[in-house]
């Protein structure tokens, strides 16, 4: 098979940051009409080297061929003029303006100094046509959904004449639809010759959509695969540098449980999840699966008291127990890791142990502060039993890589140890190893009697940690699985398609 | 420590400005007992200042802001003269002055927490309608008091220190106990931080909001008492007029954010000392008056730009070698000497 010459190549790039070598001679070259996937653990130099691809750090030394020509980006725009367009995992939209606004946005047709609406218009819709979307264009993008807008993120992209498209974690807020949704603009994209840099944390994405694959690791180029040339578990093992133990159901036998902790009865708030009735034990790990919107965060929010319901009653112990606010749950003692950390969780301004001491300080009120000695000990105990990096508490939390963060949220509730800990998608965006270790993790605070509702887009996680499985679709709870032998990810997957009935 | 060193360079530089113009300026004498000086000016009749801005300074941490303080000042300066005048009692008109203003910030805690009003829309209606209150309270005349007692707040003196700057110092110092020591600080910097993590973290988040309006109007209230004791009258029309914006002026030259989240409490003292001192600099170097605000304005700008990192960045990479750790190694020295 003759190879085309590359659109882009990159070579011995390396990038220096104070006290921390972030690119070491790495190479990376894009073939025009291929999707090549960037793969790495956190803090391998993805975005790093993604950033100095589209000129926003300067490298220290290598060169970057575009189109056989040298070039060097003072920046994103000059990156983008030259064709090599960016879509980052946020939309970088703006949600309040149409949907060709957006697309046009900086860059409107004009005609004789204002702006040419009905061109625009007519501009706008005829790229989303290449994408085979049908949109109406001068709609406000916020009534679409996040999927859609993302397909206006690459619309936009793509309208500059791009050779390259960089999609930078594309799908991690998306559900299985609108990733199938993507990946078929992604293909057509492909068809016309553009080369696409993808980058996900998920392997399955992966192996479906590449075609071809660059690995690095801290910072050092690991080589580049044909996808289908390797297999996932070679894979997992390059990213991480070392031989993944098959990670199998972490739960060695069934057990019983027999004193239900929190049981919920025809429990529902109107317009975000119907009535339903779920019990947790003691010691147990309840994990949630349904796609997205089906109703999992929902049912999350209510037993934390994050929004009121609207029916139902909720038991703590087997007593009635009002959870009308976070306040409420956490005197039972019921924690909860939210699944949008940024929104949700971190206060981005405050360091790392300030964040973590944070719900046990506001259980205790403003006019008791909690020791500082009390707070170091805690923080480092902590620190050192997630493995945080950088393992310095007075860093700022803003600074610290997606999986770190996660890590201390998960420390701030770990610190009040509750009796129910529920963690939704607490392994989203993050990578292998540390993902290993949050589950590994929740293993073993069930084995200490601690019970757990998990909540995961991937069903191979959730059915590695639960003892038992709900089955969400439609904002309704419609299948309460033990999980025992018989129970797989199809099994699952029929649940949630069929509703339950089969 | 080092959020502070632009803010003390620029002082120091006001102040060096001032000793070139008049060399006894940093002259500190004392007269029959009491302590005289330009520098004890500036402390003095920055005062008022000082303790609304601290208080400013609280609220904007949470991610707010109090545009009612200046009428705030006014009412209690209003209310307390105009009980002294009836009656007399001095401790009873402080009392009820203050306990007035503590209910006009819960009014403003309760818009902004409570029904969810904008910040600067919900103290905007008591900015107006707490205007109209002081000239309702004052029935729009001056109202002069006689009352040494009352004189003591804003004019008198204790252990050679004027009596304001004292109250500042104590007023400094519980609100620091209360930020620092306890743990209220850390909690309003979560909340203004992130509102919504806060709450699922389990902080009471509305009450710490209306707390915090409530302290603000109490400071703008001692800051009033201060203004109307130093002339021993009221104003209901000018007292504390445009107070909130030299306020909010001073915490952003103190470093805290007006998006919310860290706030200094020494970096707002610097920032209201920056703003006294600039005041006393106009009159000192002799500035014509009514050119007076537009130079007070340039010099702020001037302020406000040295501040931020990416403008020094700029005019530094321009005018000095290239390399990027040496300026902040040269901070550094600059600090500990």
């Amino acid at each position: 098979m003759d190879v085309p010459a590359p659109v882009l190549r990159m070579s011995g790039i390396g990038k220096q940051f104070p006290g921390v070598r972030a690119l070491d001679g790495v190479d990376l070259r894009l073939l025009p009409g291929e999707v090549h996937a960037l793969m790495g653990e956190n803090g391998a130099g993805k975005s790093t080297l993604i950033k100095v691809l589209t000129g926003v750090h300067p490298a220290d030394s290598g060169t970057i061929e575009l189109a056989g020509r040298t070039v060097s980006f003072a920046g994103p725009l000059e990156a983008q003029q030259a064709g090599i367009s960016t879509v980052y995992q946020e939309v970088n939209l703006c949600a309040n303006l149409s949907v060709a606004e957006n697309i046009f946005i900086g860059r409107e047709p004009r005609r004789r100094g204002r702006i040419d609406w009905k061109r625009m218009r007519a501009r706008a819709a005829e790229l989303l046509e290449r994408l085979e979307l049908d949109v109406d264009v001068s709609a406000p993008l916020s009534s679409y959904s996040l999927a859609l807008q993302q397909m206006v993120a690459i619309a936009r992209a793509i309208d500059v004449e791009a050779r390259v498209l960089i999609l930078d974690e594309p799908t991690s807020s998306l559900d299985a639809g609108e990733v199938r949704q993507l990946f078929h603009v992604m293909r057509r994209l492909k068809e016309e010759g553009i080369a696409i840099l993808f980058v996900s944390h998920f392997l399955d994405q992966i192996y479906e959509i590449s075609d071809r694959m660059t690995i690095l690791r801290n910072g050092r180029l690991v080589g580049e695969y044909l996808t289908r040339e390797l297999s996932q578990v070679t894979l997992v093992s390059k990213m991480i540098g070392q031989e993944l133990a098959e990670l199998e159901r972490l739960h060695g036998e069934a057990r019983t449980f027999d004193r239900p902790l929190v049981e919920a009865r025809e429990l529902g708030r109107t317009g975000a999840v119907e009535p339903f009735s779920l019990t947790i034990h003691e010691g147990e790990v309840v994990g949630l699966a349904g796609l997205l919107g089906s109703g999992r965060t929902e049912i999350a929010r209510l037993l934390f008291g994050a929004d009121h319901a609207s029916s139902g009653e909720v038991a703590v112990g087997g007593v009635p127990a009002a959870l009308r606010t976070p306040r409420a749950a956490m005197a039972h003692r019921i924690a909860f890791c939210s699944e949008n950390r940024k929104r949700d969780g971190l206060i981005p301004d405050l360091t790392v142990r300030e964040n973590i001491v944070l719900a046990l300080q506001a259980t205790r009120g403003w006019t008791r502060p909690v020791p500082r000695d009390q707070q170091d000990e805690l923080v480092g105990r902590y620190v050192k039993a997630l493995k945080i990096s950088p393992p310095n508490p007075e860093h700022l939390v803003r600074n610290l890589s997606g999986g770190n963060q996660q890590k201390v949220v998960l420390a701030r509730w770990l610190i009040l140890e509750p009796r129910l800990l529920i963690l939704d998608e607490p392994t989203r965006g993050i990578d292998v190893g540390a993902k290993a270790e949050i589950q590994r993790l929740v293993a073993e605070l069930s084995d200490g009697g601690m019970a757990v509702l998990f909540i995961s887009a991937e069903l191979e996680e959730v059915l590695r940690l639960s003892h038992r499985v709900g089955v969400l679709r439609d904002r309704r709870l419609v299948a309460d699985l033990p999980n025992d032998d018989t129970l797989t990810t199809d099994r699952l997957m029929e649940t949630i398609a069929s509703g339950g009935r089969a | 420590m080092k959020r502070l060193l632009w803010p003390l360079l620029v002082l120091a530089a006001l102040l060096a400005v001032n000793l070139f113009f008049t060399p006894s300026f940093f002259s500190v004498e004392m007269k029959e007992g009491h302590l005289y000086g330009s520098l004890i000016d500036i402390l003095r009749f920055g005062a008022p200042l000082i303790l609304v801005s601290l208080g400013m300074t609280l609220v904007i941490a949470t991610g707010g802001i109090d545009l009612s303080v200046g009428s705030v000042v006014a009412i209690s300066g209003a209310l307390a003269c105009l009980r002294i005048s009836e009656d007399g009692g001095v401790f009873s008109a402080v009392v009820l002055a203050l306990g007035l203003c503590v209910l006009l910030g819960l009014w403003n805690g309760f818009l902004v927490a409570g029904v969810g009003i904008q910040p600067i829309i919900a103290t905007l209606i008591l900015m107006v309608a707490g205007r109209g209150l002081a000239q309702l309270i004052t029935d729009g005349q001056i109202i002069t008091v006689n009352s040494p007692s009352y004189k003591v707040i804003g004019g008198g003196y204790l252990l050679t220190v004027p009596f304001g700057i004292l109250l500042v110092l104590v007023v400094l110092g519980v609100t620091a106990f209360l930020t620092r020591r306890l743990a209220l600080g850390v909690l309003i910097e979560s909340v203004g931080g992130n509102a919504e993590a806060s709450r699922l973290a389990g902080i009471r988040a509305r009450g710490i909001v209306i707390t915090v309006y409530a302290f603000a109007a109490l400071c703008a209230g001692v800051a009033g008492l201060m203004i109307s004791s130093n002339v021993s009258s009221a104003d209901g029309n000018n007292a504390g007029l445009w107070i909130e914006l030299d306020a909010i002026l001073a915490v952003v030259i103190g470093g805290t954010s007006l998006s919310g989240g860290r706030f200094s409490l020494g970096g707002t003292v610097l920032g209201a000392l920056i703003i006294q001192t600039l005041t006393t600099t106009i009159y000192s170097v002799g500035v014509p008056p009514e050119t007076t605000l537009l130079v007070k304005a340039l010099v702020v700008a001037a302020v406000c730009l040295l501040q931020s990192p990416k403008f020094r960045d700029k005019v530094f990479r321009r005018a000095g070698p290239p390399s990027s750790p040496r300026p902040a190694a040269e901070e550094k020295v600059r600090v500990t000497a």
